[in-house]
C-alpha cells in the first residue's frame, strides 16, 4: 500500500465519518459545522486524482460560500425548540428502506458498473494544464449543458426573489 | 527515500519562515496602526516602551498571554474554542502561494490565484462561529453581519480579478508577476494596474471589506456592538483574533502587490538607478524580495491610512455599495477588458 493509497482510505474514512456526524446531530449548527471538514477531505480526494482546480473550487463553492449561508441560516433557529424534537417519527422506517434500497442499488452500479465517460480523460490529461483541461471541455465538448445549468439557476433566481419579495414595498 | 526528507525539511523551513515573517509582520503593524493613528489624530501614540514606543507591541503581546484564560459559562465550548483558531488559520493559509521572489514561496501551485480567493473565503468561519458559540446577543449580531458582507464582498472580489487573468493568462501566482515585466515607453512599467485600473480599485474596495476593516467593520461596530463577534473573548483568544485581523491584512497587500503591482519587479526610474550600483548577486538574489516588501509596506501604511480617516458605513450602504455599484462595475470591467484585449492580440 503505497502513499497515495494510504491518502485516500484517510480522505474516504474521514468523509464518510463527518457526513454520518452531519446527519445524526441534533443540533443543526454542529452538523454544518461537520460538513466543512466533509467537504475539505472531499477536496483531497480531487487533489489525488491531480484535479487541482476541482479541488480548489470545491473548497470556494461548497466549503467557502454555502456553508457560511447555512450557517447564516441555522443561526436564526430557536435552539431550545429544536432540543425538544424527536429525531425519529412514524416514517422512519419507510425511510429506512428507501435509504437500504438506494444504498444496494448505488453499492451494485459502484462495484459492477463501467464509468466510460469522457471524465477518464479529463483526470489523464495531465500534458494540459489542469485549468486549461476543464475549460475548453465546458466550453466546446459540454457547451450544451454547462449553459443549460446556468438557464437553470438564473430561473432559481428569479424564483427566490419572486417568494422574498413583499406586497406594496418599494 | 533520503531525498524525500531533504524536501520535506525544505518545504517544513519555507513554512516556519513565511509565518516567523507573517506574525513579525504583525508586531509591526500594531506598532505602525497605533502611531499613524496618534499623529493622525494629534497625539503621540504610544512613547515609553523602547525608543517612540517600538516594543510596546512585545509588551502587550505578554500582557495578554499571562491574562487569565477566562469561558463564559453559557457558551458553546467546543466551537467557542474552535473560533479563534478556524480564523487565524485560513489567514496564514494564503501566505503559501505568494510570491516574494522569484523562487521564493512555498508553493508555485498552478492555480494560485483561485486558491487564494478559496482560502481567503474560509476566514470567516472563525467569525461566524465565535459570534454564536458566544451566545451573546451582540456577538450573534456582529457573525451574521460578518457573514452577509463577506458573501457579497466576495463576488466582487472574485470578478474583479478575471481582468488580470485575460492579461496574464495563467492562474499561477509566479506567471503572473513574470507577465508584467517590460516597460512602455521606457519608463512605465506595464504593470496591471494600468490596464487594469477599475479592476484594481474594485478588488481594494473588496479586500477592505473581506478584512473587515473599516469603513467596512460592522461586525465588530464597536458603537452599536460594543466589539461584536469577540465580546466574551479574552486573553490570547482575544488575540488571535486580533492577530487573523493583520494577518489578513498583510496577505491582502501582498495579493494588491502581485496582481497589480508587479510582485517583486523593481520599481521604476528608481529601480534601475539602485540596482546599477549593487554587485550582480545582490541584485538577483535580495533585492527582489527588498522590491517586494517596499510595496507591500505602501499598502499596508495605506490600509491603517483609510481606518482613521474614514467613518464607517451604515449596514444599507454597505448592502448596496456591494450589489448595485460594485458588482456590476466588475461585470462592466470584465466585458471591457476582454474587447481591449481581443484588439490587442489581433
Amino acid at each position: 500500500m503505497g502513499l497515495h493509497d494510504i491518502m485516500f482510505y484517510y480522505f474516504a474514512s474521514v468523509i464518510v465519518i463527518t457526513a454520518l456526524l452531519a446527519v445524526s446531530r441534533p443540533n443543526p449548527v454542529y452538523a454544518v459545522v461537520f460538513l466543512i471538514p466533509c467537504f475539505f477531505h472531499v477536496a483531497g480526494i480531487f487533489v489525488l486524482l491531480q484535479a487541482e482546480f476541482l479541488a480548489v473550487v470545491q473548497i470556494l463553492v461548497p466549503a467557502g460560500a454555502l456553508m457560511v449561508l447555512y450557517l447564516f441560516v441555522v443561526f436564526l433557529f430557536n435552539l431550545s425548540e429544536i432540543k425538544g424534537m424527536k429525531s425519529t417519527h412514524r416514517q422512519s422506517v419507510l425511510a429506512g428502506i428507501v435509504a437500504l434500497i438506494m444504498f444496494i442499488l448505488l453499492a451494485v452500479l459502484a462495484v459492477r458498473g463501467i464509468f466510460p465517460g469522457p471524465f477518464q480523460e479529463l483526470v489523464e490529461s495531465t500534458a494540459v494544464e489542469n485549468t486549461v483541461a476543464v475549460g475548453g471541455a465546458l466550453y466546446t465538448r459540454f457547451l450544451f449543458p454547462f449553459e443549460l445549468a446556468s438557464l437553470v439557476l438564473l430561473v432559481v433566481m428569479f424564483g427566490a426573489m419572486v417568494l422574498a419579495r413583499r406586497e406594496g414595498k418599494e | 527515500m533520503e531525498n524525500v526528507w531533504i524536501y520535506l525539511l525544505i518545504i517544513l523551513l519555507k513554512i516556519v519562515g513565511i509565518i516567523t515573517v507573517a506574525l513579525g509582520g504583525v508586531t509591526v503593524m500594531n506598532w505602525v496602526e497605533r502611531k499613524v493613528c496618534g499623529h493622525i489624530q494629534h497625539r503621540h501614540g504610544p512613547l515609553y516602551v523602547g525608543p517612540h514606543g517600538i516594543l510596546q507591541p512585545i509588551a502587550d503581546g505578554l500582557k495578554l498571554f499571562l491574562k487569565e484564560d477566562i469561558t463564559p459559562t453559557n457558551v458553546d465550548r467546543g466551537l467557542f474554542m474552535l473560533a479563534p483558531i478556524m480564523a487565524f488559520v485560513p489567514a496564514l493559509l494564503t501566505f503559501a502561494v505568494i510570491p516574494v521572489g522569484p523562487h521564493l514561496m512555498i508553493s508555485n501551485v498552478n492555480i494560485g490565484l483561485v486558491y487564494i480567493l478559496s482560502v481567503s473565503s474560509l476566514g470567516i468561519f472563525g467569525i461566524i462561529m465565535g459570534g454564536w458559540a458566544s451566545n451573546n446577543k451582540y456577538a450573534l449580531l456582529g457573525g451574521l453581519r460578518s457573514a452577509a458582507q463577506m458573501i457579497s464582498y466576495e463576488i466582487p472580489l472574485g470578478l474583479s480579478v478575471i481582468g488580470v487573468l485575460m492579461y496574464s493568462g495563467s492562474l499561477s501566482m509566479t506567471k503572473i508577476v513574470m507577465a508584467q515585466q517590460g516597460f512602455w515607453f521606457g519608463f512605465i512599467p506595464k504593470w496591471f494596474v494600468i490596464p487594469q485600473f477599475l479592476g484594481f480599485i474594485l478588488f481594494l474596495v473588496a479586500a477592505f471589506a473581506e478584512t473587515n476593516r473599516l469603513p467596512f467593520d460592522l461586525p465588530e461596530a464597536e458603537t452599536e456592538l460594543v466589539a461584536g463577534y469577540f465580546v466574551e473573548y479574552g486573553s490570547l483568544r482575544w488575540a488571535m483574533f486580533m492577530m487573523a485581523e493583520y494577518v489578513a491584512m498583510i496577505s491582502a497587500s501582498c495579493v494588491i502587490v502581485t496582481l497589480f503591482f508587479g510582485g517583486w519587479l523593481p520599481l521604476p526610474v528608481i529601480g534601475p538607478l539602485v540596482e546599477g550600483i549593487l554587485p550582480s548577486n545582490v541584485v538577483l538574489y535580495a533585492m527582489p524580495v527588498v522590491w517586494f516588501l517596499s510595496k507591500v509596506a505602501v499598502f499596508m501604511f495605506f490600509f491603517v491610512w483609510v481606518r482613521w480617516t474614514f467613518p464607517r458605513l451604515r449596514y444599507d450602504q454597505l448592502m448596496s455599495l456591494g450589489w448595485k455599484v460594485l458588482l456590476p462595475l466588475a461585470i462592466f470591467n470584465i466585458f471591457i477588458s476582454g474587447i481591449l484585449r481581443m484588439a490587442q492580440l489581433n
